[in-house]
């Protein structure tokens, strides 16, 4: 055992390359044992390489990563033994059955069949499956498959969870029950990583990682990160939302227009002052608007922000 | 390397193939199809031919060269009459192919000049059943007596009239067709076996990559070993089970003498059975796609072991350097074994040579196939 203030995991200059694109460069963080901690970023980030170097089935081209004293790169088998590692894509058998995908892993694992049979009953009703023991895993929803790759991954009680995407594509409903399940094991001592898509999801994690073109960006707690992004958030519905970003860029307070599905997010430095102002100008103009909302920023938000920052400076 | 894993990897498989239409066909019904094709392609004889026949002596004799129609396998007698006009309408309508007819003065011009004749009355429609039950007569005939020669009359209309004898070299076609037939089948087991053996396990490991369940599987502590062996022995099983089918199929369908022990065949097959399972699990480990692996494994076992294994080229006539290659070859020995065994009742002892090369080549596609499969993605 590692002493209490030892990192659970250490990774630094962590990089990978591919041909023709570095997936992942000097990429260094630790995590606490018990830690829920998120990898975040758009898509290509370079989310899935961290997570794939991570479990040991890719080897990086430099950095080092340790979990407790095993140096996961010189030897990876020996950090394969006390983490489970749950792919972006599922990757469970489709022609097995729920309880045969969970014999199979179990059996990998090497876990004695009386401690699987035990394990196995709490694990199934933690996430609404017993009814589905016997159901092929192809024919599951995609919220039962995510919540059967999970019950795979902590049948042998693992000290490392790394968990890519699993709750894309998730029903409402099979997401709190994941999480419920991740509260939980956080308490017994697991150490999670886990990367998402979801903003509620990253709030939920004790510390975020944020990744863009495969570079660490900013490490911290969701909170800390939130207040790093200056300024205000304005949702604005429009039917002509392009004539609405055009009026809007480069205007006085106006720090950041995007373009989003029914209109535009803009960031403004003083909101009580920009409201007004700016539905004034836009009433002005002629240009449909509906109201403008000030809203929390979305992760993508917070990249926008972040990293336009980035670019600024 | 733990059973446990080995065996967890193997019940799985074996759930998977059962639960899988297209393994499920190359594991049960490819072998008797292939058999059944490439046996009945080199099989040329037919058998059971209707054949009516006229005996108008009612000698010892006679009756003795009619009953060698009945018993032999090529032929069936469906009819006995006692006139023309019935055998002809036995043949004109189609109920016999042939008819044989014992001349009144058979047995007498026997004893008298050492030389008689039997009348061979032919449907010819089609030339070359007509050819081959005239082989099939002759044959008999010869049997019965190596002086006897064969005459043949034939009527008008859609009877022809057969050649008045039969040349000596006919006869010899007609031997070595039938001596082939028993030398190609156990070569045709082998050549089944080549295919589908690593048919079988070409799809194993690719099947994992196409689905997506691979980085979850090298994610776990279960080594390359186990992999392997885990995933081989439900294929060996299945395997060995096609391989007893088209032996069976050999030695009862197509009537090829079987000569050694059953000990010396099933040793032998569960060698090359390594061999051809390991071969595809090779290539599977390599093309990461199933149509590619399932079609490379095509490509790798059939030309060589169709050209070049001596199941129907004799390697001994081939040139120098090509005999070479069948060395490489690795149905060559199996082929070898299988017809020692099969024809000439040979033991493992005396089939030394080839088994310890099939043991080589064994040990060279385990070690080969075990180092392969490597636990990373990339
Ligand atoms: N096996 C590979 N071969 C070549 N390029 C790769 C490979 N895997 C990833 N990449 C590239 O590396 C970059 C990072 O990919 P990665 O899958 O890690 O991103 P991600 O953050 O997980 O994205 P997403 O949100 O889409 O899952 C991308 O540009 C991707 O195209
Ligand atoms: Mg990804």
């Amino acid at each position: 055992m590692s002493a209490p203030d030892k990192p659970k995991i250490r990774v630094a200059g962590l990089t990978k390359r591919f041909v023709g694109t570095t997936a992942v460069e000097g990429a260094t963080f630790d995590i606490a044992r018990g830690e829920i901690f998120g990898l975040v970023g758009p898509d290509g980030a370079g989310k899935t390489t961290v997570m794939r170097m991570l479990a040991g089935v890719m080897r990086p081209d430099a950095g080092s990563i340790e979990i407790d004293d095993v140096d996961v790169v010189a030897d990876p088998e020996q950090a394969k033994l006390h983490l489970s590692y749950m792919p972006q894509r599922f990757g469970l058998y489709e022609d097995l059955t729920v309880d045969e995908n969970i014999r199979f892993y179990a059996d990998l694992f090497e876990v004695p069949r009386k401690l699987r049979d035990e394990r196995t009953g709490p694990l199934l009703a933690a996430s609404n499956m017993e009814a589905f023991r016997r159901r092929l895993a192809g024919q599951l929803s995609g919220g039962m498959k995510q919540k059967l790759g999970l019950i795979c991954s902590l049948i042998h009680t693992p000290q490392v969870l790394l968990l890519d995407e699993p709750t894309t594509g998730v029903d409402p409903v099979s997401r709190r029950d994941f999480w419920r399940i991740l509260y939980s094991l956080r308490e017994s001592g697991v150490t999670i990583l886990i990367s998402t898509a979801y903003l509620d999801e990253a709030e939920r994690c004790t510390r975020l990682a944020l990744f863009h073109e495969g570079r660490l960006r900013y490490c911290d707690t969701p909170k800390r990160l939130k207040a790093l992004m200056p300024g205000t958030l304005l949702a604005i519905t429009s039917t002509a939302a392009r004539d609405l970003h055009k009026a809007l860029l480069g205007r006085d307070g106006v720090m950041s227009v995007m373009l989003v599905g029914d209109g535009v997010h803009a960031v403004v430095d003083d909101a009580d002052r920009r409201v007004p102002e700016l539905s004034a100008a836009l009433d002005a103009g002629k240009i449909p608007h509906g109201e403008l909302v000030r809203v929390t920023p979305s992760i993508e938000d917070l990249f926008v922000g972040l990293l336009k920052d980035e670019h600024a400076s | 390397m733990r059973l446990g894993r080995i065996r967890a990897m193997a019940v799985k498989e074996m759930l998977q193939v059962w639960r899988d239409p297209r393994s499920l066909m190359i594991a049960l019904l490819m072998p008797v199809m292939q058999m059944a094709l490439l046996g009945y392609g080199v099989n040329l004889d037919a058998k059971h031919i209707p054949v009516c026949t006229f005996d108008r002596e009612g000698s010892q004799f006679s009756e003795a060269l009619l009953k060698r129609f009945k018993s032999t396998a090529y032929f069936a007698v469906v009819e006995t009459v006692d006139n023309y006009r019935a055998l002809t309408a036995a043949v004109d309508g189609g109920d016999c192919r042939i008819a044989i007819v014992v001349p009144p003065d058979f047995s007498k011009r026997l004893s008298d000049s050492g030389a008689s004749s039997v009348q061979a009355i032919i449907d010819a429609t089609d030339d070359n059943s007509a050819n081959l039950a005239l082989g099939y007569a002759q044959s008999v005939v010869s049997g019965f007596s190596a002086d006897i020669a064969v005459q043949r009359a034939g009527m008008q209309g859609q009877w022809m009239a057969a050649p008045a004898a039969l040349s000596l070299e006919s006869r010899v076609w007609f031997n070595e067709d039938l001596v082939s037939r028993n030398f190609i089948i156990p070569g045709v087991v082998a050549m089944v076996m080549a295919l589908v053996g690593s048919q079988l396990t070409s799809l194993t490991i690719s099947r994992e990559w196409e689905r997506g369940t691979m980085e979850l599987l090298v994610s776990t502590p279960v080594t390359p070993m186990e992999v392997m062996l885990g995933k081989l022995l439900p294929y060996f099983a299945i395997g060995f089970f096609d391989a007893a089918l088209c032996l069976a199929f050999a030695v009862f369908w197509f009537d090829v003498p079987f000569r050694g022990t059953v000990f010396t065949l099933f040793f032998t097959t569960a060698l090359f059975l390594i061999v051809v399972l390991g071969l595809g699990y090779l290539i599977s480990v390599t093309v990461r796609s199933q149509v590619g692996a399932s079609q490379i494994a095509l490509l790798v076992t059939m030309l060589p072991t169709a050209l070049l294994s001596g199941y129907t080229f004799p390697i001994d006539q081939m040139p120098a350097l090509i005999r070479a290659v069948t060395y490489l070859v690795h149905a060559r020995y199996y082929v070898t074994i299988l017809k020692a065994v099969f024809l000439k009742g040979e033991g493992v002892v005396e089939l030394a040579e080839p088994i310890l090369a099939m043991t080589i080549y064994a040990a060279l596609v385990a070690v080969l196939a075990a180092r392969a499969f490597r636990k990373r993605l990339e």
